[in-house]
């Protein structure tokens, strides 16, 4: 029967109901579709640079991360492929790579760039090399005198498929070495950067070229899915990782390996509570003004409930069940059109508009807007809980009501 | 044995610097199974005193017992429990609560003493019928007329057997006629159910149905008549 009540009472004043109403659901829905947008966004940033030759997880000699030179490679990688091939969650994948600064020239132009070697089975699955071939081939096993690289590097030096390219660099005796590579391919990336920048040779040729024997730069690893975004999901597979390495290497994240990138992710975090926020507090104040409105109409009512014995603890439940009503269809409807919202944009948002400023940040071109069930929980709770925190004014003001002023 | 004693109470309201002295010593005890009217002049503590038996306001001074038990000096909580438990009240006017049916009215009160739900039907039926209501239980206020409307104030009051029924000015809004046919109902109840009424008026006829009137005059009981 309270809730009987409630639900009247709710509907005494449609136009006002409907009002408020309007507020609550343009509230939810452009908290969900923000958030979306944002995780969408962010999602896409991160896997463009866990794609840009990052992965999730990188094994690497302790020396690498601050100084990438040959000195500072694995020398021991057959202990590391035994370890990945059976620590890591199924559906994980890993490969080795060997990582060194050069020069690439040809008749018309020289270029400092990034010498990758590379496994060809392995690494397609692994980076964006897989996915973006703009011409000709990928590397084929055993294909030691083949070489990919991007497409504006291959515009830069005006050459083309077929063609020669000579690498330099410094190899594990401080000599210069230097190969002849013919080009197979050529991949397109997000950021022009990224084609400027690296070129792809064979894990063999690479070792060959720097004379390391089978010793590799780094080991590689992409998890599963989605997994992998946060400190959370990656600490327990760090830590069963470290506990087998070898004593002289260590395994580090994308978050050790990118600060600034989660930083920036970081901060879409806080605007997406900011957002929140002032989102919150237009709503807030429609609905204690509505309420408060409708509490001081009905006066003599109030007057009446406590006179009869109503206690004010009753009566402020009364109140607040009104509003919990009026969130529940509120959220309802909002929610409804948020997720359909989100819906109509699953095929992802083309981000190429704001190609300059989004290539800064590695931001995809596609951005599709996604909400995990913490974020609709989180949206959900923040309406719901902080609107009823501030129904409670209008509902005490409603408790206070005496019946001998009400009645007079 | 007496349901309501009052002993030397006053009331004061402080308006700005004035003190109106709405009551200034009132004493008088009511026994259970009266019927019982309270006159007098505009301004003169009726419904003053009713407030203060009612426990909706405190006495600035004095005691008054209900069904023996002091009221005065209780906590707010203490004292919307005995209101919901031992008191009905009937408004002369806004008695019943707009967005509930005849029916619920009278139930609700029993929802909030904690009568279950068949009983509360049960009985909401019974005393909606008694007070002559049959039929129309399932009206909203809006839909019954003014008397109608006291009836189900008058049901709703009497329905759990409280100790009194304060009734302040119950006929002021209705017509002669459809007050006198409240006022019969409202004597029938106080002899069938042998409920205690105390109910403040300024109609003569009113004061006809009552066995017993006091006179207020100026906060003080001016007279007293019983028949
Ligand atoms: N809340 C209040 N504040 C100040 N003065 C009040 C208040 N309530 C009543 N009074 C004053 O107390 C006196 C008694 O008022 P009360 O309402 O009890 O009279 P009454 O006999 O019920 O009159 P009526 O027949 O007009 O209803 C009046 O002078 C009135 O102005
Ligand atoms: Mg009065």
């Amino acid at each position: 029967m309270n809730f009987h009540m409630a639900w009247r009472n709710v509907w005494r004043n449609p136009k006002r109901t409907g009002i408020i109403l309007v507020a609550i659901i343009i509230g939810a829905w452009t908290m969900l579709a923000y958030c979306a947008l944002a995780r969408g966004v962010m999602a896409s940033s991160l896997e463009s640079a866990l794609n840009t030759l990052t992965g999730h997880i990188q094994i690497q000699n302790p020396g690498f991360r601050e100084d990438p030179a040959v000195e500072n490679r694995i020398r021991n990688p057959a202990p590391v492929a035994a370890l990945l091939d059976h620590a890591l969650p199924k559906g994980s994948c890993w490969a080795f790579r060997v990582q060194a600064g050069g020069v690439a020239s040809n008749a018309r132009n020289s270029q400092g760039i990034t010498i990758v070697g590379i496994d060809p089975e392995k690494e397609p699955e692994l980076s964006f090399y897989g996915n973006a071939t703009a011409q000709g081939r990928l590397l084929e096993p055993g294909d030691d005198r083949g070489i990919i690289l991007g497409q504006a590097l291959l515009d830069s030096f005006e050459t083309k498929i077929g063609r020669k390219l000579v690498l330099m660099t410094q190899d594990a005796d401080r000599e210069t070495a230097s190969r002849a590579f013919k080009i197979r391919g050529t991949f397109r990336a997000e950021m022009e950067g990224t084609e400027k920048q690296y070129v792809f040779i064979t894990l063999a040729a690479a070792q060959k070229l720097l004379g390391i024997g089978d010793n590799v730069s780094l080991a590689c690893i992409r998890l599963p899915g989605r997994t992998g975004q946060d400190k959370a999901e990656l600490n327990p597979v760090v830590e069963a990782l470290t506990r087998e390495l070898p004593r002289d290497l260590t395994a580090l994240t994308w978050i050790d390996l990118l600060p600034l990138l989660k930083g920036y992710l970081g901060m879409f975090d806080r605007f997406m509570l900011l957002w929140y926020l002032v989102v919150f507090i237009a709503m807030a104040f429609g609905l204690v003004n509505t309420m408060l409105m409708a509490v001081l109409e009905r006066t003599r009512e109030f007057g009446l409930l406590k006179a009869l014995g109503l206690t004010p603890v009753r009566i402020v439940k009364n109140v607040l069940l009104e509003c919990l009503v009026l969130l529940v269809i509120g959220l309802g409807a909002g929610n409804l059109l948020g997720v359909l919202t989100i819906y109509l944009f699953s095929g992802g948002i083309d981000m190429s508009f704001m190609a300059q400023g989004s290539e800064f940040w590695g931001l995809g071109r596609l951005v599709v807007p996604f909400v995990t069930a913490k974020d609709l929980l989180s949206v959900n709770a923040v309406i719901m809980g902080l609107g009823l925190l501030v129904c409670l004014y209008p509902a005490v003001k409603a408790a206070g009501i005496t019946p001998v002023e009400a009645m007079n | 044995m007496n349901m309501v004693d009052v002993k030397e109470v006053s009331k004061t309201y402080k308006q700005g610097k004035v003190a109106v002295h709405a009551l200034a010593g009132v004493s008088l005890s009511i026994a259970k199974g009266e019927f019982c009217a309270l006159a007098g002049p505009s301004g003169s503590g009726k419904t003053t005193l009713l407030n203060l038996i009612g426990g909706l306001d405190t006495p600035t001074q004095g005691k008054i017992f209900l069904d023996n038990d002091e009221i005065t000096g209780l906590s707010q909580s203490r004292l919307a429990s005995i209101r919901l438990n031992k008191i009905g009240f009937i408004f002369q006017s806004y008695n019943i609560i707009p967005v509930l049916s005849a029916r619920e009215n009278v139930e609700y009160v029993m929802l909030m003493q904690g009568v279950p739900a068949r009983e509360r039907s049960e009985r909401a039926r019974a005393v909606l019928d008694d007070v002559g209501l049959a039929g129309m239980h399932d009206r909203r206020p809006a839909e019954l007329s003014g008397g109608q409307q006291q009836r189900v104030a008058v049901a709703r009051a009497i329905v759990s057997n409280p100790a009194i029924v304060l009734a302040d000015e119950p006929t002021a809004n209705l017509d002669s006629q459809t007050g006198q046919g409240l006022l019969e109902m409202m004597a029938r109840m106080n002899e069938e159910r042998n409920v205690t009424f105390i109910f403040s008026t300024h109609d003569r006829m009113v004061m006809d149905f009552a066995h017993r009137i006091i006179r207020l005059k100026d906060g003080l009981v001016a007279h007293e008549q019983i028949k």
